[in-house]
Order: structure tokens, then C-alpha cells, then sequence
């Protein structure tokens, strides 16, 4: 009897618990078989415990070069996404113009449309204008879907924020640059950094555009699994997915404890 | 007014002209700071969708090349052959849709109101597998649902595949290569889509207003019914429309997790632009897909009432 009280009393808290565990469940898988060592290069079976493949993670042919390219595009297809999301969400928020309402579509169009249609539509542009896929388009199309998440972010942010501190610090005479260095952009922060962190997530972990845009010599690292799923998958696969997770659980992690801190030091 | 600052050199708009004069300055800034971004999306997103245009109504084959002949036909043609595609597609993402309702409106209702100071924790676990790349995650889906897994043996041993299988869902006592496990993974695979904005929007909600309507009598599930999931509703809708719209074009999780049975509009558009290389069926086909979604979601908008979305 009691157990069901408490069963109806923590129905919502069982029920996300559940669903916490159905979003961690794979993970914890690929972090159990990250540890396998196979007998053959299918990693199916559990066969015995090692740790083979985290002291060697390069050891399959063609997995680092691949992780190198990801961070590589990764990287730049970030830093640009940002600097012209942003620039877009400050005219965004800021101004009133005309045609703001179509600017805002064309933003929210890519992210209102499943990427296989963006893929094929940008494949055939450049084999229409008979441009060679590889890194260069890569990088093209990743800027293209990560630009409308970068606006979003830092447009949210921007209308977060109280315009009247801008103005105070103009009326203490800053001059337009300095108010923007030291007041409006150090505000906009944050959402810049969301903008930027989720382009890079979204850019490391793009199959379907990057498979419809980028040449036989370009293989990134979600290619390099696609590819090895289809002969299979080698354990350092597994150990990279892992580490990519700690990692990053670890930064963010660490952005909210700096984050925390800073809060608690200012009240 | 906020200062213009130099679009970046990597960016081939980079050649912008000089700003404008003074005068004119302040009505201009936006269109300046929209310059780069804009062109950015007009050249990779816009134009793009005219060559598909141009491209879906094209006739030749993958070794002459393709000439513009107003070919209809391949619209008609791809409606046809591949009529099956897109209803699964359509289904497959309606139900995980659905799904990722169920699942993740618990999360994050316990997230918004009952995790205390473990919020963040959890919000940093609702996120996390994202970190873990999509594929990899996928394919240890595959390792969970295998025949002979421990999952397959429970839900046997319960005889809940029967049932499954009554539902036309599983066949043969087997979960791999199912619909229900490309539904399975799409809805694992979109739900914190569903959950973040759900969250955000049941964040907001004044908890005075669950005391308030408790205070007048009303049982907990009637204050859910006519206080919590009301005022949650711009989240459901931005839920569902994050979940739904991926997971229809999708086609990794019926390449993996699926048989030939179970693939979607994504794996033919896939197979005939990448491999087929017959870019006009490819095309009309992502054309078709595309005006299916929009009109599913303009209705659906219009039923839920909410036209501020984002």
C-alpha cells in the first residue's frame, strides 16, 4: 500500500526518470563496448574486457584524420557562422527596417525544413555550377544550417536585454564603440557563446548534408562511421563517441561552475 | 547604436563597399549588419532551391546528363513509385512525434518544477547524448534491439512482442528491422528536441498558479489539465514541430535500425541523388516532401492556434 502512495505521488518523477534513462541507455552502451575487444571487425558480441582501443585511438586506419577534418570544419564553419549570426541578430533586434519580416523567414525557413531537402537542393547547385565537392562545400553548407541557430540565439539574448543600459552608458559619455565593447557586448555574451557551442555541436555531428556535399577524399568523422557501419564498426569508434562525451560534459560542466561563481561574486 | 563591425575575411562578401555617410548611417546599419548573413543563405539556401526547381523538371539520364524539358512527369512518376515511402514517412514521424510527447513531457515537467537544485544537472543529461555522435548512438540501438538481446528476451518473456506484433509493429518475435524500432530510434533521437522547448515553456509557468487553483478545490490532475497543459501549450507545439519535421526526412534510423520494408522518402531521395544519380527524381521528390510538410504544418498551426513559434 505504501509503495503505491509513494508510486502516485512521484508519478511525474518515475516516469522522467525512465526517460532519462531511455536518453543515456545508448550511451552507456557505446561506453560498455568501447572497453570490447572483438574477434572480428564486427563489434557485436561481448567478448572480453580491454583496453586496447583507449590506449590506441588512432589505430584504426583513417578514424583520426577523420576527427581532425570534423574539428577542422567544425572550427571554421563555427567562427563564421557566429560572426554573421550575430551581426544579423544585433539588426534583428535592434532596428526596425523594411522587409524585416522576410529576413526573419529566410532565417527560420532552414530550420523549418528537413535537412535531406537542404542537402539534395545544395548538391544540386554545385553540380550545376559544376563545383568539386569536398572541403570547400562542406564548409559551405555547414555555415549555411548553422547561421539560423546562431541568430536565434543571440536574437533571444539581445531581447533579453534591458536597451536602457546602452543608453545610460551613453549618457556617462561613452562614445558608440565603447558602450558596445564594454556594456551591450559583454551582455550578449552568453548567447553568443550558446550560438557558437551549438553551431560546433551541430557541424561535428552533421551526416545528412555532409553526405550529399562533401568528395571521395573528404571523409569526416560521422562519414568514417557511416562507412564503417556499413563493413563494421571498429572499438576506437566507440572510445572517440565516449570521449567526445566527457569531454564535453566536462566543459559545459565547467562553463556553469564559472558561470555560478561569476553570479554569486556580483549579488 | 551598435558599431559595425567588419564582416569576417573568410566570408566572400568580405568586399563590401565603405559604410555609408553619416547621414544616411542610422537608417542603413541593419541592412549592412544583415548584408553578409543574408547573401549567405540567399546564394546557399534560395538559390539552391531554384536549381531543384529547375532540376525536378529535367528529363535525360545519369550518363548524358540532364536537360530542362518541363518533364511533369517526374513528379506523377515519383508519387507513384514511391507513394509507400512517403506514407511511412509521414506515419514513422507522426508517431514518434507522439511519442516524444509521452516521454519527454514528464521530463521536463520533474526538470521545470520538482528537480530543486539538480536543474541544471539534468538539463546538462537532456543534452549530453547529442555529444556522442548521432550515428554511433544509433548504431548502439542496434546492439540493444538485437535478436537475442536481453530486450528482445524480456519483451518475449512478457509476451509483449505478441502484442506488437498483432499491432503489425514487430514480426517474428524480433525488434531489429521493424518499424517499431526505426520508430523507436527516431523517437529517441528527436526527444530532446521535444523536451528543451517544453521545458522552456513549462519553466515560465508561476508555480502560485498550481497553488492558487489548489487552493480552489481542484485535483491534481484537473490542475493539470486546465492550468499546466494550457499554459504549456506554445511548447508542445514547438515540440512537436522540432521533432516532427526532422524525423519525416530522416533516413538514417531506417537504414540502420530498419529492413527494405521500412524505408522512408530520405532513403530513396538518398539513394537517387547518391547512388541512382538521377537528380531530377531526387529532386521532385524533395519537392514533394517539402510541400507535405508545410501544408501538414500550416494546418496544424492553424488547429493549435499559436502563430508565434520561434
Amino acid at each position: 500500500m505504501r509503495v503505491l502512495t509513494f508510486v502516485r505521488r512521484n508519478l511525474v518523477v518515475i516516469a522522467g526518470t525512465l526517460a532519462l534513462g531511455y536518453l543515456l541507455l545508448p550511451n552507456l552502451v557505446v561506453l560498455l563496448y568501447s572497453f570490447n575487444k572483438p574477434v572480428s571487425r564486427y563489434n557485436n558480441t561481448w567478448q572480453e574486457f580491454s583496453t586496447e582501443a583507449w590506449s590506441d585511438p588512432c589505430g584504426a586506419p583513417g578514424i583520426c584524420d577523420s576527427v581532425g577534418l570534423s574539428l577542422q570544419i567544425g572550427l571554421l564553419s563555427t567562427l563564421a557562422a557566429t560572426a554573421l549570426g550575430t551581426l544579423a541578430a544585433f539588426a534583428l533586434a535592434r532596428h526596425r527596417f523594411r522587409g524585416r519580416a522576410g529576413v526573419n523567414s529566410l532565417i527560420f525557413l532552414p530550420m523549418a525544413m528537413p535537412e535531406v531537402v537542404m542537402a539534395a537542393s545544395l548538391g544540386t547547385l554545385f553540380l550545376n555550377m559544376r563545383i568539386e565537392f569536398g572541403f570547400t562545400t562542406i564548409l559551405i553548407a555547414h555555415i549555411m544550417f548553422c547561421l539560423s541557430f546562431v541568430v536565434v540565439a543571440v536574437k533571444a539574448r539581445l531581447a533579453g536585454m534591458d536597451p536602457k543600459l546602452e543608453e545610460a552608458a551613453r549618457d556617462l559619455y561613452a562614445g558608440p564603440l565603447q558602450a558596445f565593447v564594454r556594456v551591450t557586448l559583454p551582455l550578449a555574451l552568453p548567447g553568443i557563446a550558446a550560438g557558437a557551442m551549438l553551431s560546433f555541436a551541430l557541424s561535428l555531428d552533421d551526416v545528412i548534408i555532409t553526405q550529399f556535399n562533401s568528395g571521395p577524399s573528404t571523409i569526416t568523422f560521422p562519414m568514417f562511421v557511416w562507412g564503417a557501419s556499413l563493413k563494421g564498426v571498429p572499438v576506437q569508434v566507440n572510445v572517440i563517441g565516449s570521449a567526445m562525451f566527457f569531454i564535453a560534459v566536462l566543459l559545459v560542466m565547467a562553463g556553469q561552475l564559472l558561470g555560478n561563481g561569476r553570479a554569486r561574486r556580483k549579488s | 547604436m551598435t558599431a559595425l563591425a567588419p564582416p569576417p575575411p573568410a566570408a566572400p562578401e568580405a568586399d563590401a563597399p565603405p559604410p555609408p555617410p553619416p547621414g544616411g548611417r542610422r537608417k542603413l546599419t541593419p541592412y549592412w549588419l544583415l548584408l553578409p548573413a543574408i547573401l549567405w543563405l540567399l546564394v546557399f539556401f534560395a538559390v539552391p532551391m531554384f536549381f531543384q526547381a529547375s532540376t525536378s523538371v529535367q528529363s535525360g539520364s545519369s550518363g548524358e546528363g540532364y536537360e530542362l524539358t518541363w518533364h511533369w512527369a517526374n513528379y506523377t512518376d515519383a508519387m507513384s513509385e514511391y507513394a509507400e515511402h512517403f506514407g511511412r514517412s509521414i506515419m514513422y514521424a507522426a508517431a514518434a512525434t507522439l511519442l516524444c510527447l509521452v516521454i519527454g513531457y514528464p521530463l521536463a515537467y520533474m526538470i521545470a518544477f520538482r528537480a530543486g537544485r539538480w536543474r541544471n544537472v539534468l538539463l546538462v543529461m537532456v543534452i549530453a547524448p547529442f555529444f556522442t555522435s548521432f550515428l554511433i548512438r544509433t548504431l548502439a540501438w542496434k546492439h540493444i534491439l538485437s535478436d537475442g538481446g536481453p530486450l528482445v528476451g524480456a519483451l518475449d518473456a512478457l509476451h509483449l512482442l505478441d502484442v506488437t506484433a498483432t499491432l503489425g509493429m514487430t514480426e517474428d518475435d524480433r525488434l531489429l528491422a521493424t518499424p517499431l524500432a526505426v520508430i523507436c530510434g527516431l523517437t529517441y533521437n528527436f526527444l530532446p528536441f521535444m523536451i528543451l522547448p517544453l521545458y522552456s515553456s513549462l519553466e515560465r509557468i508561476n508555480p502560485a498558479l498550481h497553488e492558487a487553483a489548489q487552493d480552489l478545490y481542484a485535483k491534481p490532475a484537473t490542475v493539470f489539465r486546465k492550468v499546466t497543459f494550457p499554459l504549456s501549450l506554445p511548447g508542445v507545439v514547438a515540440g512537436t514541430l522540432l521533432t516532427f519535421i526532422p524525423a519525416s526526412g530522416d533516413y538514417i534510423n531506417a537504414k540502420l535500425l530498419g529492413s527494405p520494408g521500412e524505408q522512408m522518402i530520405g532513403n530513396a531521395i538518398q539513394r537517387q541523388f547518391l547512388n541512382v544519380r538521377d537528380y531530377p527524381t531526387a529532386a521532385a521528390m524533395s519537392f514533394l516532401l517539402m510541400a507535405a510538410i508545410l501544408i501538414i504544418v500550416t494546418v496544424y498551426i492553424r488547429r493549435a492556434g499559436t502563430e508565434e513559434l520561434v
